[in-house]
């Protein structure tokens, strides 16, 4: 909860909380049986089967992050300090990826 | 001397310190499993054609246990909201839920160490893979040579990457098979060191667990001095357990992505 809605704790406020948090809870269970029964159906490539299971899970750590940690509704410090995680992170999986297309020289590959 | 902004949000950054130190502290952890998760894309990536693992992990386990570690978000979130609603009874019970959580996850983790550390494979002199659950071994080892016998409960194929799809082929048959030690070449089982998969799998899921593992001893003290710190500093108390509840979720967060890309893909 973000400190600028300090002056919205009043427990009824809260009871609109705890039935949005149960609709978040009921979409992440709903989420995970999608995300197994999908890895379980052959759409033609792999690939595609991956792609599908990480977009559920991505939109599966949009509602954790979102509502159970308040990002929707967070001071902007806390947007600041995550903008720059997201730069290194994506850096960082991407750094991996761009060095398979820089082989040195005469490097078996299978 | 009192600390300052405990309670209070300073005016510079809106928030109390605890909060803006719980999320500079995750940010530091999105980098830790950030470099593991590319470790795995690397490794995944580079794998020869039909050599990495398909298969290999229960499905109907981990899905267990993903729906636990969710189940102790919902209730790490619904104890916060207690404290908010100045109803500490609700909030024991919550809590106690959570810590309850964290252990039958880490208890369902256990058991899947385990089947692997006593899952074989058995590279025979003929060429073939014996591949199964250790029943009985009765090997000794001599120098390179094996004498003695093992028994496991599994199957016998003659190409190794028969091992590696079981996700997208049916599971064999496993019968009881006796091995003679003379007849064995290598014998190893599912541990980190069997081949690059089930390390970086039991280096994830490890690092995984251990926070775990933390969050639940840090969750099992606020439980135990939440009596006291009701009545002193209630504010304080109910920050504590929302910054304990960030980092909550964020390794039920950890998981989400590490359940689809270990068991599924």
């Amino acid at each position: 909860m973000s400190d600028q809605q300090h002056s919205a704790d009043h427990p009824d406020h809260f009871s609109h909380h705890v039935r949005r948090y149960l609709y978040v809870f009921y979409a992440l269970l709903f989420g995970t049986i999608v995300t197994v029964l999908a890895s379980y159906i052959p759409f033609g490539h792999r690939a595609l089967n991956i792609g599908i299971a990480l977009f559920i899970a991505c939109c599966k750590a949009f509602l954790v992050a979102g509502y159970f940690m308040h990002l929707v509704s967070e001071r902007k410090m806390i947007y600041g300090i995550l903008a720059f995680t997201a730069f290194f992170f994506v850096g960082l999986m991407f750094l991996t990826l761009w060095s398979f297309g820089d082989f040195p020289p005469l490097t078996i590959k299978h | 001397m009192e600390i300052p902004y405990a309670v209070e949000p300073r005016l510079d950054t809106g928030l109390y310190n605890a909060k803006l130190g719980i999320w500079l502290f995750l940010a530091s952890e999105v980098m830790l499993f950030g470099a593991l998760f590319s470790t795995y894309i690397l490794l995944r990536v580079g794998a020869p054609e039909g050599l990495w693992p398909h298969g290999w992990l229960n499905v109907p386990v981990g899905t267990a246990n993903t729906i636990v570690l969710i189940t102790s978000s919902i209730t790490t979130v619904m104890a916060w909201a207690a404290c908010k609603m100045n109803e500490l009874n609700k909030f024991k019970f919550y809590h106690a839920c959570t810590i309850l959580l964290a252990m039958t996850f880490v208890g369902i983790k256990s058991y899947e160490y385990h089947d692997k550390f006593v899952h074989y494979e058995i590279t025979l002199k003929d060429g073939k893979f014996a591949d199964g659950h250790m029943v009985e071994n009765k090997l000794k080892r001599e120098g390179t040579n094996y004498t003695g016998y093992v028994v496991i409960s599994g199957h016998e194929v003659a190409d190794k990457k028969e091992l590696y799809d079981l996700h997208s082929r049916k599971a064999p048959p496993h019968h009881e098979l006796k091995i003679d030690g003379a007849q064995i070449l290598k014998m190893d089982n599912y541990g980190p060191w069997h081949n690059t998969y089930t390390a970086i799998y039991f280096t994830l899921t490890g690092l995984h667990a251990l926070h775990v593992i933390g969050g639940a001893i840090v969750i099992t003290y606020l439980w135990f001095t939440a009596g006291r710190m009701w009545k002193t500093g209630r504010e304080q108390f109910t920050n504590r357990i929302e910054v304990s509840g960030l980092f909550w979720h964020f390794v039920d967060l950890v998981w989400i992505f590490l359940f689809p890309v270990l068991y599924l893909l």
